[in-house]
């Protein structure tokens, strides 16, 4: 194996093992955030090609007010997508959406886009 | 459902006030509405910025309440019925349409600048052999690139350097403007760790258009070191140009999706004609309150829901409930708002404005319905949660084998199959595989009267073994009819049995009794006054009518009073609740005839039970009724079971023991009396009559009371599902044979490698291909 070839393996290598570390197990850690008040759990989520905050912390039994403001325009993040809690919404661009649920069970839940390639996850604690 | 009143309604009405900011001023707003006639109770509520009131819609019209709230300094207008969902479709179809137009635009320019592209790049082949080398579609070429050169032989005569040049002057707008969402959307992404469609193509062509412009700008480094130089302007725009078409297509194609839903909005009329102070008015749909007085005319629309209160019409609603005969409306019939007025005029009383109405009820549950998801989604949610990452990995692992192992020039080969392996993965395909076909399915449903409530019921539609049907209301009527009357001897002939019969029966509440009275007001038999009456309780009515004496009961009541019996035509029992009953008659004291009723078996019946059988599903037919009627009517329809004898609370037993058989179990019923046994089936069918339905009872709900619609919608269910299979089927096979043919795997035995151009056409055709398959269900 020639040098080139070694190096270019290498970063090769390198390059899918940080894609990896990247794309999931980054977004795995990041630290959830919790409501600001204690009353009803709500949230302002950014829709830039992605969900930030994207880690929220709710606890179960009591209703969440997720409030998504969308300023992208591209047809990945039309819509978000709450699987579990049946919920799938239309979000304009430009524009605040509400979305409210009552999550019953605790448990780590996805929200994600129309086709499930952007994600955000909702903890729900007991 | 309420039923309307025929006294004073007063409707309470809620407007929404805007500019309040203290209680102050809501106690003011309340004070002037309180001073005002016409409004008897009046609440202003700070929290959700609206006034409540109750008022008499002979005295103020809810324009005139507004007037009131405006007059004290604050805003108010009334609420559009059902704005919310209308806007969101409004808003929806102005950012698609929007989206549209630029995504056309930008196509077209591209496609342009791919041929540009394509033909500069043939001199450049020429002139530098290693480009094109190993491209099959530059082989193609050749007879066009011989035509070029006899059109523009100076083309052919510029040094390779400044074709290069003058190819990425014409790649780089498309790049920074046609293919900028691409980048802008990709980072967007990246910078909140996710990675999606736009991830693809941005590394994908940003890999080559960097490369290419490393190329352009240091030619003579490469050149200098023996390195081939070779530049790929033309898959980069042709990458974006077919990506964009792709994308531009299925914006089309999703915008279909939902056409349903819109037909549904677009059913609902504009203005409605109401009598108030005895004139007519014409006022815009959202003016109309509960308890308004509203007139139709021949041809017209019926605005909203309501009670007819006189006039007698036929009434087309086939659009809400899929019955494609008209249905007589007379006072008392319930009406339907977006349901067609055909040849009568008639006035009716609202008892269903803005989002109680059915339609909006409808129009919410589709709504809902069209974003649920079934099952079968999570596993195209698995895989679509790792798929480009998994693609990206995959990419940079056909680049070190290519660069390690390929032939030379190994380094541009590396480069190529990379980027085919980006641009063929179509996680989109994937995406929309599920979603785009319950969308259709659902609202293909709901414009044949049958609202499938989301993806899970199809999906379990699909499993059911046993469709079980309660009796009455489902399979037969639900309503006793005469269905026969005989007369004996000479006493009376049988219309003059049925006048007898009916006049006596005309002070009864029973069942059986109206159904004699109705019968003879069908056949126009005048039916008089009793001069004397009574009721014997559970056994039948005796009294004098014309002078005779009339006795209309059971033969207990008959024996009771006198009357011999002998002779076979009077054995008959009428018993109530069950499927055939008999009144037996006598006049003046001897047996005159025999009144036969039933609750008589639907036309579509037999044919719907016939169906559901062929389609492999079992047929059990669940009754109240005595084992021997009960087989009876069983055998007419073609139930493969009949149980009898089952008690009302005993239907949810009875699914339950099915299920401990190991049966998937549907239940059909009215969804009023059986709502514990639906719910307790794997598939609760709730069966209206007309559009008054428990709508939200049955995982689905027949806006028609015709078992034909059970059928179809275990027909639709089906279909569906296959759908959803090919299209999951086609989106996997595709990804998984696809990406490894661009990654190369067929070279080493035959030769075949993929362009960049021909995996985008592939990636572009394979999302168009799943939402094309879904849309063909909106002919199911």
């Amino acid at each position: 194996m020639t040098m080139p070839q070694l190096a270019v393996t290498l970063s090769g290598l390198a390059a899918i093992g940080w894609i990896n570390w990247y794309f999931f197990a980054a977004l795995r850690s990041r630290v959830a955030a919790s409501p600001a008040d204690s009353g009803l759990q709500r949230f302002t989520i950014t829709v830039d090609g992605g969900y930030e905050p994207a880690a929220l912390r709710v606890r179960a039994g009591q209703p969440v007010r997720l409030e998504f403001r969308r300023i992208d325009d591209g047809s990945c993040t039309e819509e978000v997508v709450l699987g579990d809690f049946n919920l799938r919404v239309f979000l304009p661009s430009g524009k605040t959406t509400a979305v409210e649920f009552t999550p019953q069970k605790p448990g780590s839940y996805l929200f994600t886009c129309g086709m499930g390639m952007v994600h955000g996850r909702l903890e729900v604690t007991a | 459902m309420t039923t309307a009143t025929t006294g004073p309604v007063h409707p309470e009405l809620t407007i929404p006030v805007s500019g309040m900011t203290c209680a102050a001023c809501s106690a003011r707003i309340q004070r002037a509405l309180e001073k005002t006639p016409g409004i008897d109770r009046a609440s202003v509520n700070l929290m959700i910025n609206a006034a409540t009131v109750v008022l008499d819609p002979g005295k103020i019209t809810p324009e005139q309440v507004c007037a009131v709230i405006r007059e004290t300094g604050y805003g108010a207008s009334l609420p559009a019925p059902d704005a919310e969902v209308e806007e969101i479709v409004a808003e929806q179809d102005r950012e698609r349409n929007a989206e549209e137009r630029l995504l056309r635009r930008k196509m077209a320019w591209s496609l342009l600048a791919a041929v540009v592209v394509t033909l500069l790049t043939l001199p450049l082949a020429e002139a530098e052999p290693a480009q094109g080398a190993s491209d099959p579609l530059m082989r193609l070429m050749m007879p066009v690139a011989e035509l070029l050169r006899t059109l523009a032989p100076p083309l052919f005569a510029l040094p390779a350097a400044l074709l290069r040049w003058i190819l990425m002057a014409v790649t780089l707008p498309v790049v920074v403007w046609a293919g900028r969402d691409f980048y802008r959307r990709a980072w967007a992404a990246f910078r909140h760790h996710s990675a999606e469609m736009n991830t693809l193509i941005a590394v994908g062509t940003g890999a080559a258009f960097v490369s290419s412009v490393a190329m352009t700008v240091a030619a003579s480094w490469f050149e200098r070191r023996g390195l081939p130089v070779q530049v790929y302007y033309e898959a980069v725009v042709w990458i974006i140009a077919l990506i964009l078409l792709g994308n531009y297509l299925e914006a089309r194609a999703k915008a279909s999706t939902s056409t349903a839903l819109r037909r549904l909005i677009r059913l609902r009329p504009q203005v409605a004609r109401v009598i108030r102070d005895g004139a007519e008015h014409e006022i815009p749909l959202g003016l109309v309150v509960q308890g308004d007085l509203l007139l139709v005319r021949p041809g017209e629309t019926i605005p909203v829901d309501g009670m007819v209160v006189d006039g007698v019409s036929a009434v087309d609603e086939s659009m809400l409930t899929g019955e494609p005969l008209p249905v007589r409306k007379e006072a008392g019939s319930r009406v339907t708002g977006a349901t067609l007025n055909q040849d009568g005029a008639f006035r009716f009383r609202a008892t269903h404005v803005g989002r109680q109405t059915v339609l909006s009820r409808i129009i919410e549950l589709v709504r809902q319905d069209q974003g649920s998801r079934p099952p079968i989604q999570r596993l195209a949610d698995r895989v679509a949660a790792v798929f480009v990452p998994v693609v990206i990995s995959l990419s940079i692992a056909t680049f070190v084998l290519w660069f390690d192992f390929g032939p030379e020039p190994s380094y541009l080969r590396a480069l190529v199959n990379a980027v085919n392996v980006l641009v063929i993965a179509c996680p989109c395909a994937m995406g929309l595989a599920v979603p785009t076909a319950v969308m259709v399915a659902t609202g293909r449903g709901a414009e044949r009267g049958l609202l499938i409530r989301g993806g899970e019921a199809l999906e379990r539609t699909e499993r059911i073994g046993v469709v079980v049907l309660d009796k009455t209301g489902t399979i037969t009527e639900g309503a006793p009819a005469v269905t026969d009357v005989r007369a004996f001897g000479r006493l009376a002939d049988s219309e003059e049995l049925l006048r007898l019969a009916g006049s006596l029966e005309q002070h009864s509440e029973h069942p059986i009794a109206r159904a004699i009275v109705r019968h003879a007001r069908e056949l126009g038999v005048g039916l008089m006054d009793p001069q004397e009456f009574t009721v014997h309780a559970g056994l039948g009515v005796a009294g004098t009518v014309n002078g005779r004496k009339v006795i209309a009961g059971s033969p207990r009541l008959l024996r009771q009073l006198g009357v011999d019996l002998t002779g076979p035509e009077g054995q008959g029992t009428p018993d109530t609740g069950t499927a055939q009953a008999s009144v037996v008659v006598a006049v003046d004291g001897r047996l005159a005839g025999l009144v036969t009723i039933e609750d008589r078996v639907k036309s579509h019946s037999g044919a719907a039970i016939g169906r559901l059988k062929a389609l492999g599903l079992r047929v059990v037919m669940l009754t109240g009724d005595r084992r021997a009627t009960a087989e009876r009517v069983g055998k007419e329809v073609g139930a493969d079971e009949v149980i009898a004898e089952v008690l009302p609370d005993q239907k949810l037993a009875e699914v339950k023991r099915l299920q401990a058989g190991g049966s998937v179990v549907a239940m059909v019923g009215d969804g009023l009396n059986d709502a514990p046994a639906l719910a307790q089936a794997d598939i609760g069918i709730a069966m209206g009559s007309g559009t008054d339905v428990a709508m939200e009872t049955g995982a689905i709900t027949l806006m028609r009371s015709d078992l034909g619609g059970v059928a179809d919608a275990f027909l639709l269910s089906r279909r569906t599902m296959r759908v959803i299979r090919q299209n999951l089927f086609w989106a996997f096979v595709y990804n998984v044979v696809g990406i490894p043919v661009a990654a190369g795997v067929l070279y080493p035995v035959f030769g075949i490698v993929l362009t960049p151009p021909m995996a985008a056409a592939a990636m572009a055709m394979s999302s168009v291909s799943v939402v094309g398959n879904s849309l063909r269900l909106r002919r199911a």
